[in-house]
């Protein structure tokens, strides 16, 4: 749940309040990171930064734009895909694409205690191919509806209403 | 607009992974603050694809925090300018000169620097004193409650959630010797900015709403326990949200929790 109280203290500079949203979000992120950048050290790197983006630039955040985790992701992914292109100037989108969020989650050997990513990788081998690529791309990666429609030859309406099928699919998973 | 519609549409999925454009991002944040349910179907979105995320991390960087502080407190400590070379077979008045500027500018730098470390110091005591005061506070409010709870003069009413909100839940302790009922909140969702719970005393026959007061600072109430002055002859209690100052009757559509009174031992 999004806790709006929590997000004004924290524009406020409160300490406690960054302290509860590292816990909230830093085990997602940093999951989100991982798959981008494919590296355990350089993804803790960019996970340590983009916590202090969070703490500079709370301010900016304005929730009539969207969810504050949608805000996080977007400055977790940008600098992410930063750090690719500064590490392979070319094949950005190549690299991008290489690795899939399923191939982690399957060649995961350690699991942390909070999120049961044993139960979800039994789980994830279950969703269509399909829905494991418009998951990878759209949350993953960070593709817009309109790239995503153009990197899976798909019509943009399907894009929307495939993926709320995937989801709905995932929550199922997750709820049981 | 048809709101289940809409939230079929798929567009909520795309809205929390950040794939709309700019102006569809505004209009379904619009829509959020509006609409509870599709509120609650953005978090239930979102919490599925952070368990998701979550999975992908290789650990949970927990211990991370720590160096992340220490990251942000050096920012704030101001590092200190280099000492220029200079030739001291030329100009050696210039060299005497510069220095002695340098030495002042150390001085005046240093100065800056204490008086910062000072300031910092004095705004973190303050902040151990509030956290004590809080726990303290809450302590007490701990102590208090338990009381209530032990009397034998209470009349406990639980609430069920409704249509709008049926995992919500909430509970009455209604002490009728003092007039005082106690809510205990704990289990409502913090309610959309601009709104605030209001809850309602009810006769059944004919049904009667009386406003017992709002659930203010619901947010920032640790324990989500509120204390209100009922002298009525309550027979049900109810809580619906209402626009920021509460309502003259109750918005039926937006009653979140209802339970009747059962009779006093």
């Amino acid at each position: 749940m999004q806790q709006d109280g929590l997000i004004l203290e924290l524009q406020n500079g409160n300490e406690r309040a960054f302290e509860r949203i590292y816990q909230l979000y830093s085990e997602s992120i940093y999951g989100i990171i991982y798959s981008i950048v494919n590296d355990e050290k350089i993804a803790e790197e960019i996970l340590q930064d983009v916590f202090l983006k969070i703490w500079e630039n709370a301010s900016s955040y304005n929730s009539s734009k969207g969810r504050f985790f949608t805000w996080i992701l977007n400055i977790a992914r940008n600098a992410s895909i930063d750090q690719l292109r500064s590490r392979s100037h070319k094949n950005k989108l190549k690299n991008l694409k290489a690795d899939n969020f399923v191939d982690i989650l399957e060649n995961k050997t350690h699991f942390s205690s909070k999120a049961d990513a044993i139960g979800i990788t039994k789980y994830i081998n279950i969703l269509k191919p399909v829905c494991k690529k418009l998951i990878n791309l759209l949350f993953f990666k960070g593709f817009t509806q309109k790239e995503t429609a153009e990197e899976l030859d798909m019509p943009l309406g399907t894009v929307k209403t495939k993926n709320r099928a995937c989801i709905n699919k995932l929550r199922e998973m997750l709820a049981e | 607009m048809n709101i289940e519609e809409y939230i079929s549409s798929g567009i909520l999925e795309l809205y929390v992974y950040g794939a709309l454009t700019e102006e569809e991002s505004r209009e379904v944040s619009e829509i959020l603050k509006e609409h509870p349910e599709v509120r609650k179907e953005v978090e239930e979105i979102e919490a599925a694809l952070q368990q998701l995320a979550s999975a992908a991390a290789p650990y949970n960087p927990e211990e991370l925090l720590a160096s992340i502080k220490q990251k942000l407190s050096n920012k704030n400590v101001k590092t200190l300018p280099v000492r220029r070379k200079t030739h001291w077979v030329s100009y050696i008045g210039w060299a005497a000169c510069l220095l002695l500027l340098v030495g002042l500018f150390f001085l005046i730098d240093d100065n800056n620097e204490l008086r910062q470390q000072l300031n910092s110091e004095k705004a973190r005591s303050a902040r151990m004193e509030q956290q004590i005061a809080d726990a303290r506070e809450n302590a007490e409010k701990a102590q208090e409650l338990l009381a209530v709870l032990r009397s034998k003069e209470i009349t406990r009413t639980n609430l069920q959630g409704q249509t709008v909100a049926p995992e919500a839940y909430a509970a009455v302790y209604w002490n009728k010797e003092e007039n005082k009922a106690y809510i205990d909140a704990k289990e409502l969702p913090e309610p959309p900015r601009g709104k605030v719970y209001q809850v309602w005393s009810l006769k059944l026959d004919p049904l009667t709403p009386t406003s017992i007061g709002l659930l203010e600072d619901f947010e920032a109430d640790d324990n989500k326990i509120f204390t209100l002055e009922n002298a009525n002859e309550s027979e049900a209690f109810g809580i619906t949200l209402e626009p920021a100052g509460g309502s003259e009757s109750p918005t039926m559509e937006q009653l979140y929790v209802l339970g009747a009174v059962t009779a006093a031992p």
